[in-house]
């Protein structure tokens, strides 16, 4: 048979083999994956979205150093009973500087998307150091451990590396990176340039165990800042098709 | 040639490198063991959240890709280094190019990545991308060692003194060529050292949706062709080996190969059904999903048709049934892997345990137990035994550990099912009906029932393991051997 025949070229040739398999491979990326980065509507033009602080994404480091994206979803679906339990289903938008995503793909805990100001701080410090206190039937483990300070001495060059692949923070908030941050964590510090640049941005002490920043801080001010920053009240259905 | 080793039942030597081998295949049993066992501790961490102990490096988040890692690429990993230099060696009547230095190289690159990496989960170092968590220097260590894997693959390819490239060696280089490809381009990072921060740390140039998309070409297509072409590379020499029948279908070994590796790559948009992803892309996922169901069981049917005309040896063989029905679950995955990619089936199954059941039929039932079928064959021949110490403990260790695997999955289903089926109910007044956290207490019952199935699995490595020791210490256990029973009745 010819087409067997010609099989045996690939059979016989090392080098036609690999050849054929990469040019084989590689198709479907190029068709499914390139394109993202060119069409525009892949991503929606929607006000609001903005850079997390200095604060958010430090807490945001610690959402993905505790691997929290095993068990919540970022990602909610365009679905009647999902819109109700957890809000607008998501856009593309919201997750555009999230470096990396963190959509998830199993939902063991509810989903995060629009957690943002469901729940006060307090609830939130509560809920992480022991998840049994206010959710009893809760497989959550706890995480007493992030009433630790938060380290944040690197604060400057993670910043410097998300402007280089793609998040626009400018000089001025890396200048004021710590400032920012140190004033996010605090009850009683100017906080009028800090809004400027992340409106929205929760504010104040959230963990009283400790005078300094600490980690609960952190990823409490990362989850309060969650699907809040799309105001959908005023956001035209046009401008999401 | 010292490193030569004598062929199997004979004193003859061969050329062939197998000191290597050795260490992959005693690497990957314990490795094994590893896995399993982390993965069943997280089972229960799931049924008894007070297993996480209140301490960082116990919970559940940075337990769970200790597990993946090191099942997939610490078991599967030094079983598909093993089997495929053993394999090319063979089939190409041609030692190891780089010979036992780069065999030695590739070998302890690897065990010393499983630790790094592992070592930096649970104190907290991650990229943050499942199956793809290892950071920035991990990742370059990963990318050396695969170079010289290449290198060794595609040098003893080039020495073979066979004419042809036997049909095993395509899926293992395609397997080789494609994961080199995922893990560069799902790879690409800037580490935040050069910034003047910490080394640990690293962000990755895509960002949401691309990063979606890019995370499920490579997390997809690393069960495709890590777990899948690699493994069927396995199928393809160890059930015609162990049957002593040739391969069913050339033809169709060569159709199911090229389908599958074009078709393989497309599939990861299922991941993200109803997701941000354009639907244009998500349509272009399931449609190469639905697809894909195809040449998979075109993979099947060749391994299980070369059974013909040796199905009795399905009852003198413990060995048999390993490779046999691990073929038959991999014929069962990859019709629920397609059927679960329809858009409204993945908005049911979708971020519930269904999709793990789905993952865990395909990883027990298909890729550990043709690896167990591979390591029962090779390891009286690597280390000329006549035979195991014990094949009933081989049956024992089959029937346990598929015991095991249908807790497993049964036990995924119905609480896949259940959760997604209560996410979605509404009572008689149009409100939902059940909060979140009703949802996770109703699945504690099947959470104790998957662990118990995880016991059951790792209670068989161990026995495979026990197996191995005296195998490799020279016992043979007195027991009645298999025979099939005409041969018995003749013997009276």
């Amino acid at each position: 048979m010819s087409f067997l025949r010609h099989h045996a070229k690939f059979e016989t040739n090392v080098l036609l083999l690999m050849v054929g398999i990469l040019v084989t491979v590689i198709i479907g990326g190029i068709v499914e994956v390139l394109p993202l980065f060119t069409i525009q509507e892949t991503i929606e033009n929607v006000q609001g979205i903005r850079p997390y602080s200095p604060l958010e994404q430090a807490g945001r480091d610690i959402y993905i150093r505790e691997g929290c994206y095993v068990c919540h979803s970022q990602m909610i679906r365009p679905f009647r009973d999902e819109v109700e339990r957890y809000g607008h289903y998501s856009l593309a938008a919201e997750s555009m500087y999230d470096h990396p995503f963190q959509w998830g793909s199993k939902r063991s805990g509810p989903d995060l998307a629009r957690v943002g100001g469901k729940y006060t701080n307090d609830w939130h410090v509560r809920h992480l150091t022991n998840p049994r206190d206010v959710v009893p039937e809760s497989i959550m483990p706890g995480y007493k451990f992030m009433h630790r300070p938060l380290a944040y001495d690197d604060i400057v060059p993670r910043m410097k590396v998300l402007r280089i692949v793609g998040v626009p923070y400018t000089e001025d908030d890396i200048a004021n990176a710590k400032a920012d941050l140190e004033a996010q964590a605090s009850s009683d510090a100017n906080t009028e340039a800090l809004l400027q640049r992340y409106p929205k941005a929760s504010l104040g002490k959230k963990d009283r165990t400790s005078e300094k920043v600490t980690e609960m801080d952190a990823l409490v001010a990362y989850l309060q800042v969650l699907g809040t920053m799309v105001d959908f009240t005023t956001l035209k259905s046009d401008a999401i098709r | 040639m010292t490193q030569a080793t004598a062929a199997f039942g004979s004193n003859q030597p061969t050329p062939y490198f197998d000191d290597v081998i050795k260490k992959f295949v005693l690497a990957a049993t314990f490795w094994g063991i590893v896995g399993f066992l982390v993965g069943d501790f997280i089972a229960w961490q799931l049924a008894f959240p007070a297993l996480n102990l209140d301490l960082e490096w116990f919970s559940f988040g940075r337990v769970r890709p200790v597990h993946t890692s090191a099942v997939i690429f610490a078991f599967g990993g030094n079983i598909l280094f093993g089997t495929s230099l053993y394999i090319v060696q063979r089939t190409c009547r041609a030692p190891l190019w780089g010979g036992a230095a780069l065999g030695n190289f590739i070998f302890w690159g690897w065990q010393t990545i499983i630790v790094v990496a592992a070592l930096g989960y649970v104190t907290g170092i991650t990229q943050g991308k499942e199956y793809s968590e290892p950071e920035w220097y991990a990742d370059l260590m990963i990318t050396v060692v695969w170079v010289a894997y290449l290198l060794a693959f595609v040098g003893t390819l080039y020495k073979r003194k066979e004419p042809h490239i036997y049909v095993a060696n395509w899926f293992f280089l395609a397997m080789i060529i494609t994961i080199a490809m995922l893990h560069i381009g799902n790879n690409l990072a800037v580490p935040t050292v050069f910034f003047g921060g910490t080394w640990w740390k690293s962000y990755e140039i895509y960002s949401g949706v691309q990063d979606a998309m890019t995370q499920w070409w490579y997390g997809h297509n690393a069960v495709g062709f890590f777990l899948t072409a690699g493994f069927l590379g396995i199928m393809y020499y160890f059930v015609p080996k162990r049957a002593e029948r040739p391969v069913y279908s050339y033809r169709l070994s060569i159709v199911h190969f090229w389908a599958l590796i074009f078709l393989y790559i497309w599939a990861g948009p299922h991941h993200l059904h109803y997701t941000a992803l354009p639907d244009w892309a998500q349509t272009l996922g399931m449609t190469f999903s639905v697809m894909l169901w195809m040449p998979s069981w075109g993979g099947m049917i060749n391994g299980l048709m070369t059974l013909s005309g040796a199905w009795d040896k399905l009852r003198t063989d413990p060995v048999m049934r390993f490779l046999v029905t691990s073929v038959a679950f991999y014929g069962m995955s990859t019709f629920e892997g397609p059927m679960m990619s329809i858009k409204a089936v993945n908005s049911l199954s979708h971020y519930t345990d269904w999709g793990i059941g789905h993952v865990h039929s395909g990883s027990l039932g298909w890729v550990a137990f043709v690896s167990f079928g591979a390591l029962y064959y090779l390891v009286p021949v690597l280390w000329q035994r006549k035979r195991l110490y014990s094949m009933r403990l081989v049956n024992l260790h089959f029937l346990i550990a598929t015991v095991g695997i249908v807790l497993y999955i049964t036990a995924m289903w119905i609480s896949g099912i259940m959760q997604g089926l209560m996410w979605r109910a509404y009572d008689s007044l149009g409100f939902l009906q059940y909060s979140f956290v009703e949802t996770v207490a109703a699945m504690h019952p099947y959470y104790v029932i998957r662990a118990t199935g995880g016991i059951l699995f790792l209670a068989g490595a161990l026995i495979m393991a026990y197996n191995f020791y005296r195998t490799i210490k020279g016992d043979i256990r007195t027991e009645a051997s298999y025979e099939a029973p005409v041969a018995a009745a003749a013997r009276g």
